[in-house]
């Protein structure tokens, strides 16, 4: 893509400004000042104007752009894209034309429209896109009136990213703005369809970072994209939906894209995370890891591919974390392992309530209180699973208690429940009895009551097809 | 005992003295006199249809006491029922259970009478209320679904209503009137309230009357291949013998009721969404199954017509027919001895059977 | 039940006459009692069931809650049953009591009130709600159900439906 630019901007620095690129682009770079005048002014008055009549006045002059009418025709796709993608742009929807990025005058239907005394610049090169971009967003009395909402520090950001300093040291492979949000079909992040929707994000960085041929100068590993699509963040964001679910931004920042520090990573994680965080920035680990040099979160839960945590982390067995570095007759071993035993009680308990409460509601009790009820008792446990980052039985033993005594209650609503059924069943078998009694009775006195009669020997005829009775 | 007894006899001279409904009664019922053969069995169905409606007149008018007709708190006042009350799971579930048992002794009832032609002349009448007991049944199964509004309720009571707006010309405004709306909303639950409490029972109650004073006034029927025998059938007096032996059913009856309710207690479900997706699996009440199940084979386009309307219209022609059999079977009103329509009443079992089979085993289990 | 007499006619089949009469007195007397016993069984759950249990019925969408409004201190809150779902009552540091799901709109954990921050907080994943129940900070992707609060003499009524 950027490679395709650079060829794209020399090509058209050729052909539409045979001086050079030097005057349009310096005049690009001198006028950054926001917003410039001869261009931007077509789309926005910043005369003081409301910015309704002004976006209004841009979109009615939009169709009479000479720029989209003359590349919207041409055969080369390179001159052609732009022009019929940017109606998607949420620019255009705000009434931004082309020269609010590229200079020129869109009323000139020839060649004099490119030209780079009507601030003509062509395709901005990609060092200068930030500064470009910066020219409104930066700008806070500008972008108050689009969206008083929007950040205005995303350049100021850039430029401290890895991505912004590379830039400014002459490395135009990494990304810039266009990379990310794409050139011509801008969208906001909230759009689906943007490339910086949450969903979209992790596909987004890895164009780039998950190619090992591109990564290479920068000998960078290449398989976070791979990691993290096996993360339960991913899982949670794409499978669940949940679009709070952190994918690369928001960990490693938007804009200011800081190379992760041991200390950044664990703030981070505890955005969300928090009691887990609080817990352990409290705890004794926190000063030896720092002091050993590795990192918080990282070290027992990874840090792309992030699988969801299980009790089986907690322990020195196969799959425990803490057995990486406490043997098993360690004091911290058996920290652990009382940790566990006490969320598997927990964990059984729960289990043991809700196979009583289940059995209790196939056989039709209606038992849902005490399923809600069991609610708390997971609250308890997930409580307590946040707890164990303080690595202290008895702070995990204050979170179970409670969560045992609801998990036993619950139980006990569910036995109940199940002897109320034997009660019924009691019931139904001495009314059932007393029916069978009354049956019996009866069936000896219908036999001893009368056998039956033929026609002719009792008083009434028989014959079904003529009534008699009633008349 | 003894003393006991002339005491109690003497207060229903009294009463008749000034009533004579009871003696009248009596009268009646030691003159009615029930024909023994070996198609007696059938004759049980009709006085077990008419016990599981009291039974269900009897748990509904209790339910009533607990029930909220209207879309917030309907559920929630089954839930209460069913946790709280006392014994408010054992009438909720027997009347569940008698509304089913009721409707299949209806479907038996109706098929012994339809195979041993006990609609000749001049029970005629009696087959065209019965019929109209059945339909009045169905919709009594039909509306009393919705009242607990659940999920399932609510989704099938969607689906079955749909299915008449498919009528042609006046499917869309069937549809209004039966939903109270364009949708099913709080608005069909009130009326489904009403059709099922007030309207449907008065009507079977005048409807029933009918029915059991004409089978009283023209007795039993003998069916034709027992009637023609050489020896008339023997028969016992309806009273006592015949009403013992249906107390004897009844009481098993009230006896197996209890055992359904205490073993497969009426479910309750989630409470009704109307903004969340179908649940899959969906199903009517098993008697609508063999209709559900024939909609789904139907084309999209019969002759032009939606196929879906074809089918609506299909079963409301067979319904016509059914209630017309006594006048469409010619040959057994004149005295011929003809079969035709024991093979189609056979016909229509194997019909119903299978496709309520194939609509059990086919569609996924909800 | 009186038929007995009348079929006396056909009689029963062994000849002893006596024999016959005390058996059907024994039938009867059993018949008798079993049919009480039907009847009681069949009147018993119907008593029961028409006599109000001991938990009013409530109204469908609403729940009177047992602590008094002057025992709500300010700036605290409270989980209560509503339906078979907690919810949080709050009373505001202004002196206001309002009522919301307590179940967490991002996995479903139960909310607690902060009195610190003024704000209702999930511990499960730091999930933070304004005081009109608007997720603010964490992972919540919607905000809490608001109730209506009613306040009739010493009794808090909560129900369901326009939270104003």
């Amino acid at each position: 893509m950027s490679v395709r630019a650079l060829v794209a901007c020399f090509a058209l620095a050729l052909a539409a400004a045979p001086a050079g690129t030097a005057p349009g682009l310096a005049q690009g770079t001198q006028d950054a000042a926001p917003p410039r005048g001869d261009t931007i002014a077509n789309a926005a008055d910043t005369t003081g104007a409301a910015s309704a009549d002004t976006t209004g006045g841009a979109g009615a002059a939009q169709p009479e752009e000479s720029c989209v009418s003359c590349h919207r025709s041409l055969d080369s796709e390179r001159f052609s894209a732009p022009a019929k993608a940017f109606h998607n742009d949420i620019h255009a929807s705000k009434g931004f034309g082309c020269v609010a990025c590229h200079g020129g005058d869109d009323k000139d239907s020839g060649f004099g429209a490119m030209d780079p005394a009507k601030g003509f610049i062509g395709i901005p090169s990609r060092r200068d896109i930030p500064e470009l971009c910066g020219r409104c967003h930066s700008d806070a009395q500008f972008m108050k009136r689009f969206n008083p909402s929007l950040r205005v520090d995303q350049v100021a950001e850039y430029r401290t990213s890895v991505h912004g300093r590379r830039l400014a040291a002459g490395d135009t492979l990494v990304a810039t703005c266009a990379d990310c949000h794409h050139i011509h079909s801008i969208r906001p992040p909230s759009d689906p369809k943007s490339n910086v929707y949450p969903v979209h994000v992790s596909q987004t960085c890895g164009r780039c970072h998950a190619d090992a041929d591109y990564m290479k100068p920068y000998g960078i590993p290449t398989d976070q994209l791979q990691k993290y699509e096996k993360s339960v963040h991913w899982a949670t964001l794409s499978q669940k939906g949940d679009l709070s679910a952190p994918t690369c931004n928001d960990c490693h920042g938007s804009h200011g894209a800081t190379p992760p520090g041991v200390s950044s990573v664990v703030n981070v994680c505890g955005q969300c995370h928090a009691v887990q965080a609080g817990r352990f920035e409290a705890s004794f680990h926190s000063e030896i890891f720092s002091m050993i040099g590795a990192p918080g979160c990282v070290t027992c839960h990874g840090n792309h591919e992030i699988h969801a945590p299980t009790d089986a982390f907690l322990g020195v067995g196969d799959s425990a974390v803490c057995g990486r570095c406490h043997t098993a007759d360690s004091k911290g071993a058996q920290v652990a392992t009382g940790e566990r035993s006490l969320i598997d009680s927990l964990a059984d308990r729960m289990q043991v309530a809700d196979s009583i409460l289940g059995r209790a509601a196939d056989a039709g009790m209606e038992v849902s209180q005490a399923q809600a009820n069991l609610g708390n008792a997971r609250n308890a446990l997930i409580q307590a699973r946040a707890a164990i980052h303080s690595f202290s039985v008895d702070s995990v033993r204050a979170k179970i208690d409670p969560g045992l005594e609801v998990a036993d209650q619950s139980a006990t609503r569910g036995r109940d429940a199940l002897q109320e059924l034997q009660v019924r069943r009691l019931g139904l078998a001495v009314s059932a009895a007393l029916i069978l009694l009354v049956i019996v009775m009866l069936v000896l006195k219908i036999h001893r009551a009368g056998r039956p009669t033929r026609p002719g020997e009792g008083k009434q005829r028989g014959n079904g097809g003529e009534g008699s009775h009633g008349r | 005992m003894s003393g006991t007894n002339s005491r109690l006899r003497a207060l229903r001279a009294w009463f008749d003295d000034r009533v004579g409904i009871l003696g009248e009664m009596e009268r009646l019922g030691k003159k009615k006199r029930v024909p023994l053969h070996r198609h007696t069995i059938w004759y049980y169905l009709g006085g077990m249809t008419l016990f599981l409606f009291i039974v269900q007149v009897v748990t509904g008018v209790l339910l009533l006491f607990y029930y909220r007709p209207n879309a917030e708190g309907a559920y929630e006042s089954i839930q209460f029922l069913m946790t709280d009350v006392h014994f408010g799971w054992l009438v909720r579930s027997i009347h569940h259970w008698a509304a089913n048992l009721m409707i299949f002794t209806l479907f038996i009832h109706m098929f012994s009478v339809l195979l041993l032609r006990a609609y000749r002349a001049p029970r005629e009448m009696t087959w065209f209320t019965g019929v109209v007991l059945l339909a009045l049944g169905l919709t009594l199964g039909f509306t009393g679904y919705l009242l607990p509004w659940n999920e399932l309720s609510y989704f099938a009571t969607t689906v079955g209503t749909r299915i008449v707006g498919v009528v042609p010309w006046v499917g869309q405004f069937l549809l209004g009137v039966l939903r109270g709306g364009n949708d099913v909303t709080g608005a069909t639950l009130t009326r489904f309230y009403a059709l099922h409490t007030a309207v449907l029972p008065a009507l079977v109650f005048l409807v029933l009357g009918l029915h059991v004073y004409l089978v009283q006034r023209h007795g039993m029927s003998v069916p034709p291949e027992v009637e023609s025998e050489e020896k008339p059938p023997r028969s016992i007096p309806f009273l006592p013998d015949f009403a013992l032996r249906d107390l004897v059913g009844w009481l098993a009856a009230l006896a197996v009721l209890a055992a359904l309710a205490a073993y497969f207690p009426a479910e309750l479900g989630k409470k009704a969404d109307p903004f969340a997706s179908a649940p899959v699996g969906i199903k009517p009440e098993w008697y609508f199954m063999f209709m559900f199940q024939t909609l789904k084979y139907l084309p999209a386009y019969i002759l032009g017509f939606e196929g879906e309307a074809v089918g609506i219209l299909g079963f409301g022609l067979a319904g016509l027919l059914l209630f017309l059999v006594p006048v469409l079977d010619r040959p057994s009103v004149r005295g011929q001895r003809t079969r035709l329509f024991v093979w189609l009443g056979i016909a229509m079992i194997v019909y119903i059977v299978t496709l309520t089979i194939i609509g059990y085993a086919v569609s996924p289990k909800g | 039940m009186d038929g007995e007499e009348v079929r006396q006619a056909h009689g029963p089949r062994d000849g002893s006459q006596r024999d016959g009469a005390s058996r059907r007195e024994v039938v009867n007397w059993i018949l008798g009692l079993g049919a009480g016993g039907v009847a009681a069984a069949v009147f018993y759950p119907i008593v029961r069931y028409i006599v109000p249990p001991e938990e009013a019925q409530s109204a469908a969408n609403s729940v009177a809650l047992s602590v008094k409004p002057e025992d709500v201190k300010s700036n605290s809150g409270q989980i209560f049953k509503f339906g078979n779902k907690p919810a949080i009552l709050i009373r505001t540091p202004t002196g206001d009591l309002r009522a919301f799901t307590a179940v967490c709109t991002h996995l479903g954990c139960i909310v607690e009130y902060r009195a610190d921050l003024s704000q209702i907080w999930c511990p499960c994943h730091n999930g933070h709600y304004n005081l009109q129940g608007i997720n603010v900070s964490g992972p919540p992707p919607k905000p809490l159900t608001e109730y209506v609060v009613n306040v009739q003499g010493d009794r808090i009524v909560v129900s369901r439906g326009q939270a104003g």
